[in-house]
This record gives C-alpha cells, structure tokens and sequence, in this order.
C-alpha cells in the first residue's frame, strides 16, 4: 500500500499536508502523533470513506478512490475501537458480516463463509466467544472479536484505529501479541496508537504526524527518541532499554514526573 | 419448534376470525363455501357473499397491513440503528393521511381517496429525502430532521383541511379515516393496494441481511464493502411503498411498527435473517387479532387506530419488561 502526497482539507483548513510514506507486504507499520494531528483522518483517507483534496491512496497500485466498496472490503480490513451497536447481535453473526464483501448483492452467507468465520475465531483462540452476545461481553473480548470479523474479510491490509484503547493493561498485550502473530502471517497492518510502547513493542515501522504533516518514519528505535517525543507530545520522557533473559532487547518510553516542590526538599 | 408454532399461528388466527363476528362462520362452512365458489355449488349466497365480499377481504387486509408496518418498521429500526424508530419516521403515514382528507374534502370516492393517500404518502418521503441531500449533513441525522419537518408540514395541512371541513358531513368522515378502520375494505381496495405492498416487500426481504451491516453504522458498513446510499435508497423507497399502502387502506394504525419487530427481536434475536420473516408473520397475526377485537368488542366498531394504540402501550412496556435478547 502506497500513501503518495496525501493532503485533505475541511473547508479552508487542512488537515493532512502533502503526508507519503509505503507499507511493504506483511509490514506492521504505527501510526503516532498528538490529538488532532490528523491520525483518524489519514485513516479514512485510505479506507475511502473519504476524498483526498490531493494525491492518493494506492493499493497493488490501484487507487482507493476507484474501486468500489466491495473490492476494496476485500483487499482492506478495518478494525475500530470497540463499540457497542444497538442491536444485541450474536458474537459468530457480527464475524459473519466480514463476509459481506464476497456476497452478491441479494445473497446470504451459506455454509462455506460460516466456516471461514469460524475459523477467523479459532485463529484468534475465541471460539467460546461464538455464541455469546455481543454487547455482553467484556470489550477487550468484543475488539478481539472486531479482529476476527476483519480476518473473515480474508484482507492483505488491515487498518487499526486505536484497538487497544479503554482497554486494562493485560487486555492491551493480549490485542498486541495477536496483531503482532498476524503481521508474522503476512498481513499489512497500519495501526493508529495513542501510546508509543505500544510502537515499542510490536511495530516494524513508525510514522509520526503532527499538524497534519508528516515527521519523521522509519524503525521504531530510530523514530521514538527522547527528543522526537518532546517534540511531539511537549514533554519529558525516558527512553529505557532492557536486555531480556533470552538475548532480546526491549525497549519502553516512560514518562518523567516534573519536580514538585514536595520532591525538592525530600 | 419455534417454526411450527410461527406458522400454526398466523393459519389458527385466520381460521378463528372467520368464526367470530355478527355472522359466525364455522371450519366446514367456510370450506364448502370456498369449494363452492369454485366449482359452481354453492348452497348458501349470503353466506358466499359474507365470505367473499367483507370478511376475506377484511382478513387478508388486515393481515397485509400488519405484516407490512412491521417490517417496514424492523428494516427502519435497523437503518437508523435506532429501535425506537417507527416506519412513519419519513413522513409516509403524515402525508397520506394528508392526501386522503384533500379527497375527502374534495368529496371523492374511495378509490381516489386511497390513491391520492398512497401518492401523498411517496411524496412526503420524497420530500423529506431532499431535505436530506439539501442539508448534506450526517445521512441518518439528516433523513430523521427532514422526515420531522415533512410530517410537520403535512399534518397542519391536515389539520387546516379539518378546519375548513363540512363540521356536518366532511368531517366526521376525516376523523374517522384518521382514527383507522380496516371496515370498508373491499376486493378492489386490496388488490390495488397488495401490488405496491409486494414491490416493497420483495427488495426489502432479499436484502436484509445487508441491514445486520447496516445496524454497525455508516462508515463500518462501507468498509465491510456495502455501498450505504444504494442499500439506504433501497430499504426507503421499499418500506415507502409498504408504509404508504397500507395507510391507504388501513388509515392511521399506530404503534404496530414500533412494538411487533421488539415482539419478534425477544423471540428470535436480532439477526434480520430471521427476524424480518417473523416480524412480517406476528404483525400479520397480531393485527388481525385486533381487527377481530375492533369488529365484535361493542355493537359499533371501535376504531382500530385506538385499539392498536391502547393495547400497543402495555404490550410494549411487558416486551421491554422481559425482553432479555432485543435491547439492551
């Protein structure tokens, strides 16, 4: 997927300023940056629910803006912040409507796209989610499922918006390590992220936005330093790196607590 | 199980509308007059003519006009990812009750004032989906706003046609077709009526699963590959059609289109693939019930509009009650 001299405006004010960057086949790619930096917007740019003002989004070297809905459903799997539809849907029929985009237009999902949705839950190691409500279930169990329904779409790329928000601390990693294994599988993945630990530990490539433009990319080392996040978020943070009892190195981004006055005279 | 007794029930209310009533008609007279007709022995001609002419008619339309509210009022539901949405949210029901009391007015037949309901009923929608193109606003927001302000205008138009009325003799007629009443259906008024009704009906049926997909929101929708403004087109111009030909010939029936797909969503779920076809069989049966009730309740009919309104309260309240799979 190639995003190639992207800007769009609402109105007078724009939003994303001339942004390009590449993702390779079954690169995991983090999308970072402030509030308001244009992030959501650069992702509906490439998910075609909106018109770029200039440049494009290409995918196989096809433009987003010229396919239709549905094949582009098929190449494109996008997983939003988990959310709760009015409707009490069971979890296996909400993985189920993944398989929309192969459906003609008047068809139902037979037996063979019942399988295809259930094994998107097996690879997830959800399958006794299969017959719960989906508005019942805890919501790091309802973006795994939002995961699933993506991979029933059978998609080369997938698009993340923020999966791991308002989600606890175990829940994040558990989302984390899934997207990681399906990166592994040969699967693009761009991902928007509000924390940079999470571009840490899983990314291969991180882009940075700010004010619509486009910062810095590369590996995630390279691009996360103290002075980058400074920049970015206005404030002091710690890069730390730790060697794991394997050989790995690990490294996290640890915010610096000022110095209060309580501080100075202990 | 749950599919024999769907099918038991609509065949069982059917059988027992024909029984009761000022002339009671038992199984096998029923049957050997309807074989009768057919093959020229007919025994009995007042009663031929009771079950041709008023009681077939009565039960089909008011089986018809059950079935067709309440689907048009799931497939709303799941459009506007709403479920206290009711198939009149367009305008459909506003404007044909507005068409029908300018023919009443204008002292019309009863042929015309059923077209020009039907017609009034398309244009109010029509109007209501400009509105929305105009505001070029968020597509559910904005069909809701204008569908408002469509029924709006249409029901004072409605009201200034009452005011002017015949106090005697034009408006008495207005208030009772508002009320609505299945009691003067007859064949014509429901074949005319039946060939819209199964324009809407078919669209609607082979696309609701894609309502499932709907029910997630606009932009989820589009990335599961359905294109929104075509299924939304679809789903509006067929429940349209549905909605403005039963008004009619029912007049206005409240409440029905907002209480059976809530009836059918605690049964089977809200999955569309089933949920449509048992909404269309407990809105048929239901609103036959109710016809019944509004045929042998008093020695004059009481007007079914009321009924469904007043049964349709504490039904409602006891579905929500109990509802553990619908909403929530």
């Amino acid at each position: 997927m190639e995003v190639k001299n992207l800007s769009f405006s609402y109105g007078e004010s724009e939003i994303l300023h001339k942004v390009s960057f590449k993702v390779g086949d079954g690169d995991l790619m983090c999308v970072l940056g402030p509030n308001g930096c244009g992030k959501t917007t650069l992702l509906k740019n490439i998910l075609g629910l909106l018109t770029p003002s200039f440049g494009s989004v290409l995918i196989n070297g096809e433009d987003v803006q010229k396919l239709s809905q549905k094949k582009l459903a098929q190449v494109m799997g996008y997983i939003p912040q988990a959310h709760t539809p009015p409707f009490p849907f069971k979890v296996f029929d909400v993985v189920l409507m993944g398989r929309t985009a192969y459906l003609s237009s008047l068809a139902q999902p037979d037996k063979k796209d019942e399988e295809i949705a259930y094994e998107s839950l097996a690879k997830l190691n959800i399958t006794y989610l299969k017959d719960k409500i989906y508005t019942k279930i805890s919501g790091g169990e309802r973006q795994l499922v939002l995961i699933a329904r993506a991979l029933a779409q059978q998609p080369k790329i997938m698009i993340m918006d923020e999966p791991t928000s308002s989600l606890d601390f175990g829940k994040q990693n558990i989302v984390l390590e899934h997207v990681r294994q399906l990166s592994k599988k040969g699967i693009s993945i761009l991902m928007v992220t509000h924390d940079p630990g999470h571009a840490l530990f899983c990314a291969d490539k991180v882009v940075t936005l700010k004010k619509g433009k486009l910062i810095k990319i590369g590996n995630p080392q390279d691009v996360i330093s103290e002075e980058s996040m400074k920049d970015m978020y206005d404030m002091d943070v710690k890069i730390a790196r730790t060697k794991l009892a394997d050989e790995r190195i690990i490294c996290v981004c640890i915010p610096v607590p000022s110095i209060s006055e309580g501080n100075r005279s202990a | 199980m749950k599919k024999f007794i769907l099918i038991l029930l609509p065949s069982a209310a059917f059988l027992f509308s024909f029984a009761i009533g000022r002339y009671s008609i038992s199984i096998s007279q029923l049957w050997s007059t309807l074989y009768g007709h057919y093959f020229g022995t007919i025994a009995d001609e007042n009663l031929e003519t009771v079950v041709f002419n008023l009681r077939l008619p009565r039960i089909f339309a008011a089986m018809l006009v059950g079935a067709a509210l309440s689907s048009a009022g799931a497939a709303y539901q799941g459009m506007f990812k709403n479920p206290l949405v009711s198939p009149d949210i367009l305008g459909a029901s506003a404007g044909a009750g507005f068409g029908a009391c300018l023919a009443i007015y204008y002292s019309q037949s009863g042929f015309v004032i059923q077209v020009s309901a039907f017609l009034f009923g398309l244009i109010a929608v029509l109007l209501a989906y400009l509105i929305n193109l105009k505001l070029d606003y968020d597509p559910t927001v904005g069909l809701v706003l204008g569908g408002i302000l469509i029924s709006t205008l249409f029901s004072s138009g409605t009201g200034a046609l009452k005011y002017f009325a015949d106090a005697y003799d034009k408006l008495p007629v207005i208030t009772f077709w508002l009320m609505g009443s299945l009691s003067s259906v007859n064949k014509q008024d429901l074949f005319s009526a039946m060939i819209p009704m199964l324009i809407g009906f078919i669209p609607l049926f082979l696309v609701r699963w894609r309502l499932n997909v709907l029910a997630f929101g606009e932009e989820e929708a589009r990335t599961l590959g359905i294109n929104t403004n075509r299924l939304r087109l679809i789903v509006i111009i067929s429940s349209t059609l549905i909605t403005a030909a039963s008004v009619s010939i029912s007049g206005m029936v409240g409440w029905i289109g907002l209480v059976i797909p809530h009836l059918a969503r605690a049964i089977v779920g809200p999955n569309y693939r089933t949920l449509l076809p048992v909404t269309f069989i407990l809105g048929a049966t239901y609103l036959l019930l109710v016809d019944d009730m509004a045929r042998c309740l008093g020695a004059v009919e009481v007007p079914l509009g009321i009924l469904t309104s007043l049964i349709g309260v504490p039904f409602f309240i006891l579905i929500f009650k109990n509802n553990v799979r619908g909403w929530k």
